[in-house]
C-alpha cells in the first residue's frame, strides 16, 4: 500500500510577513503587503506595484542567523530563512535516520546579486565569490548544507508552478518509498531581471492587481520563500509529529499551446485539477476552498475561470487568489500558496481575493471577497500555473481523528 | 527501471543519426567543444525557428530524432535536465540590462525560463502530459531519470522523454574560467589527459532518451537505476553508498563490465575518480567519454549515449578506454560522475 503524506510543518516569507505568525495576522486583516519598489534599484521603481520583503541583505542575514558573507543572494537568504522555520516546525532535527530530501524550485536564482555584478564578472576578479551563486541550485545547496540534509537533493524550475511541482515531487518520493519526508518548496526574490522581462511582456499592473476581475490589468510581482514538511504514516510514528493535514491530490499537465499565455479554454489548468482530484479519490463537490493561481492578467483568469467552471459546473467552491497580498511570488508561489490553503483548513476560513469589484463578464462566478470565517473547510485546492504551460494543482485535506 | 529506447543526440561528435555510433572521431583544439548542428528544417518549421535560440532548436531537434528512433508520437512525459538552461538568451538580457534598463526584447525572456525546452517540445507534439524541469548543476539530467523511471513505476507512463541540454558561450566560459572550472587556454581534446593542468574542457550537448516500460527491436539497453548523492561535510560514503545501490539491483562490483567515468581532464578533481575506481573496481575496464563532449551540467547524457550504444552493438570502441583492460564481457555498466566532489552520481546499465 503506498504511503500517504503529512504535512508536519512549514515556513513561509514574503511581503506580508517574516514567519508563519505575521502571515496569518496580515491575512486576518486583510492587509495586502504590496508597494512602490524599495529594494531593488530600476528605472520602473516608481511605475510599478510589487511586493518585496521589507528588509535588506544585511536585515536578511540576521533574519537567516548567519554572518554576512559574500556569495549569499537575496534568493538563497530568503530560502534559508523560511526552510529553516519549517525544519523547526516539523522538528527535522529528529531522527536523522529518516531518509530526509531537500527539493527547492527557483527560475532565477542569484540573479538578484550577479545582475548588478555582471560587467565584474566579465571585466574583472572582484565578484568571484558570487559567480557561483548564478544558477538555481545555488540556493539549494546553501539550504541543504545549513540544515544537514543529503539523502536526497535536487532543485526544480518550472516557472510559475516550481515549487508546487517541488511538493508534487517530495511526495511522489515518500509515496513509492525512495524517501520518508521531505522539506519542499521554493524561493524567489525580486530582480530587475524579471521585472523588467514581466513588464516587457506588458502583463504588469501598476496599480494592485485585481485577479477575476472584469477590469484586471496584470500581475503584481513579489518575492518570497515558503517550505513545507511532508512525511510519510511511518514516519510520523517516528517523529511522533502531529499531522497538520494531508497532501490528497497532485496533478501536473501541459498546455501544450504558448510559451506564455494559457489556452482559451484552460486545457492545462482543467487537466491538472482533474489528475490531481482522481489521484485523490474525492469529488469536486468535496472541495471546500480553491486558492486560484489567479494572477491578475486577462489571459490566466480567464482561462483558470473557464478550467474551473468545466471541472465543478454549477456547484463552484470557495475561490480566491490571494496574490492581492503577497504579490505574485513567481517560484515560491506554489508552496506559499499551498501554506496560506492549508491556513484555510487549520482556522476553518477563506481569504479574500482583494480588490474585486465586478465579476469576469464570461464567468459564472465571483471570487470571495471578505474574508470568511468559521466555515466548515476541509478539502482545498491550490492551483500553480507557469509559462510554458506547465499547470500543478495540488489537494490538501483535513486529518480525521481515526489516524491521530 | 525502465528500457532505452530511442535516443537523439546533438553534440561535438557525429552523433545525429541514430543508427552510427561515433563513425568519426572530431579532434579539435579550441576553448570549449561546440555542438555539430543539423539543419534545423528537417526538424522544426523554419517560420518557428527563426526566432528560437540554438539550445532550444538543439532541444526540439534532439527529443525529435529520440522519439522517432523510439518509433514513439505521444510521450507520457517530458522531462529536462539542464543546469544553466538558454545562456544566449540570459545573457542578452544580462547585457541589456548592464547597459541602460530599458524596456527589452521579450523573446530572450521567454526563451530564458529554464522549462522552455520542455514545454516547447510538449507544443511541437501537443502533449497535455507530464511536464517538468530540473535545473540542479550536475544532479539536473539525473534528477529527470528518477522522476522519468518513478513515473513508470508509478504506472503514470508507459513511455517517457528525458532531456538532457546545456550550452556554452565565450562570455560563459570567460566568468566561469574566474573560479577555476576550466583550463584557461585552448586544448586538444584527444590530448586532454596529457595537460595535467586544472580545470576542465568545456562543452555542451543535447541529449533525448526515450524509457519505455517495453523492450522492442529499438531498445539499446535496460536503465537499471539512477542515484544522486551529495557530498555536504563528508555526508557522502561511497564505501556504503556503492555496494546499497548495487545490491538494490541484486550486483556487486564485481558484476561490473565497464565502468565509465566522469574524467574531464581536470587534474584537481580526476583523482576523485582515481580513487574511486582504485577501491571498487581494481583490475575492471574503464572508460570516459568528456574529450569526445566536454565537460558541461548534463554531460552524463552522452555518458549514457555511450552506455546505451557499447550495449546493443556490442562495441567498445578504442577512443573510450581509459585503461587497458578489455572486457571480457559487456553486460553491465555503471556510468559515475562527480562535479567538484560534491555532486556524485550513478547510473546502472544493463545489457538486454
Amino acid at each position: 500500500m503506498p504511503q500517504r503524506i503529512f504535512i508536519t510543518g512549514f515556513g513561509i516569507i514574503s511581503c506580508i510577513g517574516n514567519n508563519i505568525e505575521e502571515h496569518l495576522e496580515s491575512l486576518l486583516q486583510s492587509k495586502p503587503g504590496t508597494g512602490r519598489v524599495h529594494y531593488v534599484d530600476t528605472y520602473l521603481k516608481n511605475e510599478l506595484l510589487v511586493g518585496e520583503v521589507r528588509k535588506t541583505l544585511e536585515e536578511l542575514f540576521t533574519l537567516a542567523a548567519i554572518p554576512p558573507t559574500d556569495g549569499y543572494s537575496r534568493n538563497a537568504l530568503l530560502g534559508i530563512i523560511a526552510a529553516r522555520e519549517a525544519f523547526v516546525n516539523g522538528r527535522m532535527n529528529n531522527c536523522r535516520e529518516l531518509k530526509t530530501g531537500l527539493i527547492s524550485a527557483t527560475t532565477v536564482g542569484g540573479m538578484d546579486r550577479c545582475e548588478n555584478y555582471y560587467s565584474d564578472f566579465l571585466t574583472n576578479d572582484s565578484r568571484n565569490a558570487y559567480i557561483d551563486s548564478y544558477d538555481c541550485a545555488d540556493s539549494t545547496e546553501k539550504i541543504a548544507g545549513l540544515l544537514g540534509i543529503s539523502d536526497f537533493v535536487t532543485t526544480i524550475s518550472t516557472a510559475c508552478s516550481s515549487a508546487a511541482n517541488a511538493i508534487m515531487l517530495g511526495a511522489r518520493m515518500i509515496r513509492t518509498g525512495r524517501l520518508d519526508r521531505v522539506l519542499a518548496g521554493g524561493c524567489e526574490a525580486l530582480t530587475k531581471f524579471h521585472l523588467n522581462g514581466f513588464n516587457a511582456l506588458k502583463i504588469l499592473d501598476k496599480n494592485p492587481c485585481r485577479p477575476f476581475d472584469q477590469n484586471r490589468a496584470g500581475i503584481n510581482l513579489g518575492e518570497g520563500a515558503a517550505y513545507l514538511v511532508l512525511e510519510s504514516g511511518e514516519s510520523l510514528g517516528k517523529t511522533g509529529n502531529t499531522p497538520l493535514c494531508e497532501l490528497v491530490g497532485w496533478g501536473n499537465a501541459c498546455e501544450a499551446f504558448h510559451q506564455t499565455a494559457s489556452s482559451p479554454d484552460g486545457t492545462g489548468a482543467y487537466l491538472a485539477m482533474k489528475k490531481a482530484l482522481e489521484l485523490s479519490g474525492l469529488a469536486p463537490e468535496d472541495i471546500d476552498y480553491v486558492n486560484a493561481h489567479g494572477t491578475g492578467t486577462d489571459n490566466n483568469d480567464l482561462s483558470e475561470g473557464r478550467a474551473l467552471e468545466k471541472l465543478f459546473g454549477n456547484r463552484m467552491p470557495l475561490v480566491s487568489s490571494t496574490k492581492p497580498f503577497t504579490g505574485h511570488t513567481t517560484s515560491a508561489a506554489g508552496s506559499a500558496e499551498a501554506i496560506l490553503s492549508i491556513m484555510c483548513l487549520q482556522h476553518q476560513v477563506a481569504w479574500p481575493n482583494l480588490n474585486f469589484q465586478e465579476r469576469i463578464e464570461e464567468l459564472s462566478f465571483s471570487p470571495v471577497e471578505k474574508l470568511m470565517t468559521n466555515i466548515p473547510v476541509n478539502v482545498v485546492m491550490s492551483n500553480s500555473f507557469g509559462f510554458g504551460g506547465n499547470d500543478t494543482s495540488l489537494i490538501f485535506k483535513k486529518v480525521n481523528a481515526d489516524i491521530l | 527501471m525502465a528500457y532505452i529506447n530511442g535516443i537523439g543526440l546533438i553534440s561535438p561528435q557525429k552523433t545525429v543519426d541514430p543508427t552510427e555510433f561515433l563513425p568519426e572521431i572530431m579532434e579539435y583544439t579550441s576553448d570549449y567543444l561546440k555542438c555539430i548542428e543539423p539543419a534545423y528544417r528537417t526538424y522544426i518549421d523554419p517560420i518557428q525557428s527563426r526566432r528560437m535560440s540554438r539550445l532550444i532548436k538543439m532541444g526540439i531537434a534532439s527529443a525529435k530524432i529520440s522519439l522517432a528512433d523510439a518509433g514513439c508520437s505521444m510521450p507520457d512525459a517530458i522531462i529536462t535536465g539542464t543546469g544553466l538552461g538558454s545562456v544566449e538568451d540570459t545573457e542578452k538580457i544580462l547585457g541589456d540590462l548592464s547597459s541602460e534598463e530599458r524596456f527589452l526584447n521579450p523573446t530572450p525572456f521567454i526563451q530564458s525560463t529554464y522549462n522552455t525546452i520542455s514545454s516547447q517540445v510538449a507544443i511541437q507534439l501537443k502533449c497535455h502530459n507530464y511536464n517538468s524541469t530540473y535545473v540542479h548543476r550536475t544532479f539536473s539530467f539525473e534528477s529527470g531519470l528518477i522522476d522519468g523511471m518513478m513515473q513508470i513505476e508509478e504506472e503514470m507512463a508507459r513511455n517517457v522523454l528525458i532531456g538532457a541540454i546545456d550550452e556554452m558561450t565565450m562570455n560563459h566560459l570567460q566568468i566561469t574560467r574566474r573560479i577555476g572550472q576550466w583550463k584557461m587556454e585552448p586544448v586538444n581534446n584527444l590530448a586532454l589527459l596529457e595537460t595535467k593542468s586544472p580545470g576542465a574542457l568545456p562543452g555542451e550537448g543535447a541529449a533525448f532518451f526515450v524509457l519505455g516500460t517495453e523492450k522492442r527491436s529499438s531498445t539499446y539497453a535496460e536503465l537499471k537505476d539512477v542515484a544522486t548523492c551529495i557530498n555536504l561535510n563528508g555526508s557522502f560514503r561511497p564505501e556504503v553508498v556503492l555496494p546499497e545501490f548495487l545490491a538494490k539491483n541484486e550486483l556487486s562490483p564485481n558484476d561490473i563490465d565497464l565502468v565509465i567515468l566522469g574524467v574531464n581532464g581536470d587534474c584537481k578533481y580526476d583523482q576523485v575518480y582515481t580513487h574511486f575506481a582504485n577501491q571498487f573496481f581494481p583490475g575492471k575496464a574503464q572508460a570516459w567519454y568528456k574529450h569526445l563532449c566536454g565537460e558541461y551540467h548534463t554531460a552524463t547524457g552522452f555518458g549514457l549515449y555511450v552506455a546505451a550504444n557499447i550495449l546493443r552493438r556490442p562495441v567498445y570502441p578504442v577512443v573510450l578506454h581509459l585503461n587497458q583492460v578489455v572486457p571480457g564481457k559487456l553486460r553491465n555498466i555503471l556510468i559515475y560522475n562527480q562535479f567538484r566532489d560534491v555532486n556524485h552520481s550513478f547510473m546502472l546499465v544493463q545489457g538486454c
